[in-house]
């Protein structure tokens, strides 16, 4: 995966006119043309943003025929999916020891 | 406002207790299943505390007698089921607005006398992801804005750091 090191996710948002299309997709997902709607940029221009916006991880972007459709990055919830997996399997793990040894005992 | 959900998760585990003493012993026993690596205070937890009735709060106790209440009981009903809210957010800090939380379903169903399978399911995790709704919202006014952002780095670095 190409990252740019040097984009950070603060950097990235300081321009309002990337403020403005994150803002967008928070709303759901959308093509670079209804994004570039209503905007007084071009469509090249917010490609360009969008591109930034990547680099930074803010966004995420897949080809749905030939639209390329960009949405928020979920990474936060996923990662949260993930260590909650793990920390219900210590738990029940944990849970299912206790029942043992509280069967051994009485 | 439309938004995608996130697979809950699904553990299953089969004891070897009856019905009755499985639900007791989660409940009762919280205190050891619990991993006690999560921890939101900002010393050691000495405790962790399941108040077994509705409208009852799981909370960890430091060992300076603060108190953290990351869950509200939502369903108790013994010995079969238990549904209790998940207060805490993606950077593991509380979580106050109930519309940004998720929920913590536990089936108890006897396979035989002295055996119960525990099914739990922690769902509505998409939940967690409406924050950047407040993002949006903060974009305009300063407010907001800064504290949610932060919080949204936290979450991309975590996530790639695994």
């Amino acid at each position: 995966m190409v990252t740019d090191a040097g984009t950070d996710a603060w950097a990235a948002l300081a321009d309002g006119t990337r403020r403005t299309i994150f803002k967008r997709l928070v709303g759901g997902p959308m093509a670079v043309g209804e994004l570039a709607h209503g905007l007084p940029v071009s469509r090249p221009a917010v490609s360009q943003h969008l591109r930034v916006l990547k680099c930074a991880g803010l966004v995420s972007d897949r080809a749905v025929g030939r639209r390329r459709v960009y949405r928020v990055n979920r990474e936060g919830v996923e990662a949260l999916r993930s260590e909650l997996d793990m920390f219900w399997g210590q738990a029940l793990d944990a849970y299912a020891l206790i029942a043992d040894e509280g069967g051994h005992e009485s | 406002m439309t938004s995608s959900t996130v697979d809950p998760i699904r553990k299953s585990v089969v004891v070897n207790a009856g019905i009755e003493r499985a639900f007791a012993l989660f409940v009762e026993k919280f205190d050891a299943i619990k991993p006690r690596e999560h921890n939101l205070l900002s010393v050691a937890i000495a405790e962790t505390v399941f108040e077994p009735r509705v409208g009852g709060h799981i909370y960890d106790v430091g060992v300076d007698g603060s108190r953290c209440e990351w869950a509200r009981v939502l369903v108790f009903e013994p010995p079969s089921r238990l549904v209790f809210s998940w207060d805490i957010g993606p950077t593991w800090q509380l979580e106050s607005d109930p519309t940004r939380t998720s929920e913590v379903e536990v089936l108890f169903i006897a396979e035989s006398a002295d055996r119960t399978r525990v099914e739990l399911e922690h769902r509505h995790l998409e939940r967690h992801g409406s924050g950047w709704q407040s993002v949006a919202d903060g974009v305009g006014g300063d407010a907001g804005w800064p504290l949610y952002l932060h919080r949204y780095v936290d979450i991309v670095t975590a996530g790639v750091s695994q």
